[in-house]
């Protein structure tokens, strides 16, 4: 079952952060990416860009609306996300709590519906 | 002249038994695997243009055992240990031969029992599922580790990094290319059997959905239960398990329709069911219902048969159908089972009845929440004539499903309840 984990930071106490605490947290979740890689656990993730650069866009009657910025305005924002291919909900939680951004931000575990299904 | 096609299926027949040939000669599963793999893609893009060899067999294991020499040579530390263990192995049959030595009495004697002996190896009850069937789809099934990724929609890399993983997985529990001994082998046969199962279930929910370039899994899983059965043709739940599989994928024309949607068992149109598969299940279960004692893939594939042999919805004999899940529950029982029980005993003692017993399941935490239990729910308040509480029941579902087609089914079953009126096309979802 494949779940997407998505990363959640504040970007205002992200750029306070010091050089060498930002360090430490990207290897500390490179070392998770490289585990969950060795495990045939990984799909697949990336960093997003800063939320300011986002561009929201809806369509009414026809006409697209562009706005600059995330959809929702929020404190914390989602900054990356990873999908992983693993044996249970539990699994994909428990590779969250790992994630360093959970013990100041967030980390949201969603399931991702599979294209499968068995009639009832 | 052959196909690309017939080569494939071929090379997919022979793979197991060249690797089994492989392995028992010099050992090396891991390297082993590798080097058959090699073997197979030089096979696939040589053959249908140069013709298939006299020997595609002994042709295979050439030069598998050319690769696997290059492997092992390729690490040269490594390469003093092999040669040490190499020597320190007893000879195969055929004796410590040149690998273009290999002859044909080797392969035919040997052949049909590596195949079993592979399966229990991929099948290593130390493996997780995941791990078991991309081995068991590889190295048994012969397939690319690209085409079980595109099975599975993982990456290639994901894929092979598990099937790595695995085989790294089994060198280490010490396990050789022997059968189980005498002890283990029933609980072992089981584990394969349940694999066999898992992939059988993975490619039937892929037929619904997904990239259609998808290699089919249900016709691997088939064919290679097929195999098994060759083997053991006395095992009542080997041919129960192939019974199972026959009669199920038999539906499978009449499962969907052409936009994805999910028809139900009650609504197929059993006209597009395939009558030469379930000719052959039936037969199946005729004879494994004679073999004691008997298991659940055996019960299973009898409640299959049950189904098969009405020709409308209206005609299930559900009394037997009950029967058959009472039995089912007594010798393996899950709550799974007691869910599908209850579907039955709402068709024999009413609707409310069967409500009473998914009450018991709601407090089965490997149950509850489930979407399939407030699915049957649904359904059972549906045939209750509670059609606002079954909306409710099946936008619950709904909610809680994990497959995309199970859960536009759950959306329009719930809005056909809650707006009886509307068309039916018009309360499906998008």
């Amino acid at each position: 079952m494949k779940y997407l984990l998505m990363i959640y930071q504040n970007p205002v106490t992200w750029q306070a952060t010091p050089e060498t605490e930002k360090k430490a947290f990207m290897s500390e979740a490179g070392a998770i990416v490289d585990e969950l890689m060795a495990s045939g656990e990984w799909v697949g993730g990336e960093a997003l860009g800063d939320p300011s650069t986002a561009a929201s866009v809806r369509v009414r009657d026809g006409v697209p609306a562009v706005t600059d910025g995330p959809f929702a305005e929020a404190k914390e924002q989602v900054v990356g996300y990873c999908i992983v291919d693993c044996e249970s909900r539990e699994r994909a939680i428990e590779i969250a709590t790992r994630w360093p951004d959970a013990r100041r931000w967030g980390m949201e575990v969603r399931p991702i519906l599979s294209p499968d299904g068995v009639e009832m | 002249m052959r196909t690309d096609a017939g080569v494939e299926r071929l090379l997919r027949d022979l793979a197991p038994q060249a690797l089994g040939a492989v392995v028992r000669r010099y050992g090396h599963f891991d390297a082993a695997e590798d080097a058959v793999q090699e073997a197979l893609l030089a096979a696939a893009t040589q053959w249908p243009v140069q013709g298939v060899p006299d020997h595609p067999k002994g042709w295979l294991i050439t030069v598998a055992s050319r690769r696997l020499t290059d492997l092992l040579r390729s690490d040269e530390a490594r390469r003093r240990r092999e040669a040490a263990a190499a020597l320190a192995e007893p000879p195969g049959p055929a004796g410590p031969g040149a690998p273009a030595a290999a002859t044909q009495d080797d392969e035919r004697v040997s052949g049909q029992d590596d195949t079993l002996t592979l399966l229990f190896l991929c099948c290593h009850p130390e493996l997780t599922p995941a791990s078991q069937l991309a081995l068991t789809l590889r190295a048994v099934g012969g397939l690319t580790t690209g085409e079980i990724a595109r099975a599975f929609l993982v990456p290639e890399a994901t894929m092979a990094q598990r099937i790595s993983r695995a085989k790294q997985r089994i060198a280490a529990t010490g396990a050789r290319f022997t059968p189980p001994p005498a002890g283990e082998w029933a609980a072992r046969l089981r584990v394969v059997l349940h694999v066999l199962y898992l992939m059988f279930n993975e490619g039937y929910a892929a037929t619904s959905g997904g990239p259609t370039s998808r290699p089919e899994l249900t016709a691997e899983a088939i064919r290679l239960t097929r195999g098994v059965h060759g083997l053991l043709p006395g095992d009542g739940e080997v041919s129960g398990l192939l019974a199972l599989m026959l009669l199920t994928e038999a539906r499978r024309p009449a499962r969907c329709l052409p936009d994805g949607t999910l028809v139900p068992l009650a609504e197929q149109d059993r006209t597009h069911w395939d009558p030469a598969q379930i000719a052959e299940g039936l037969a199946l279960v005729a004879g494994a219902l004679t073999s004691a004692p008997l298991g659940p893939y055996q019960v299973q594939a009898a409640i299959a048969a049950v189904h098969a042999e009405a020709a409308t919805a209206a005609a299930t004999d559900w009394q037997q159908i009950l029967a058959l899940y009472n039995l089912l529950e007594r010798i393996s029982p899950s709550p799974v089972v007691t869910l599908n029980r209850a579907v039955a005993v709402a068709m024999v003692d009413g609707p409310r009845a069967a409500l009473d017993l998914l009450a018991g399941l709601e407090a089965d935490e490997r149950m509850a929440g489930h979407h399939r239990l407030a699915a049957v729910r649904a359904h059972c308040l549906e045939l209750a004539g509670d059609h606002a509480a079954a909306a409710a029941e099946y936008a619950r579902a709904a909610r809680t499903a994990t497959s995309l087609p199970e859960r536009r089914y759950l959306e329009a079953r719930a809005a056909q309840l809650a707006a009886p009126a509307s068309a039916p096309g018009a309360a499906r979802g998008p």
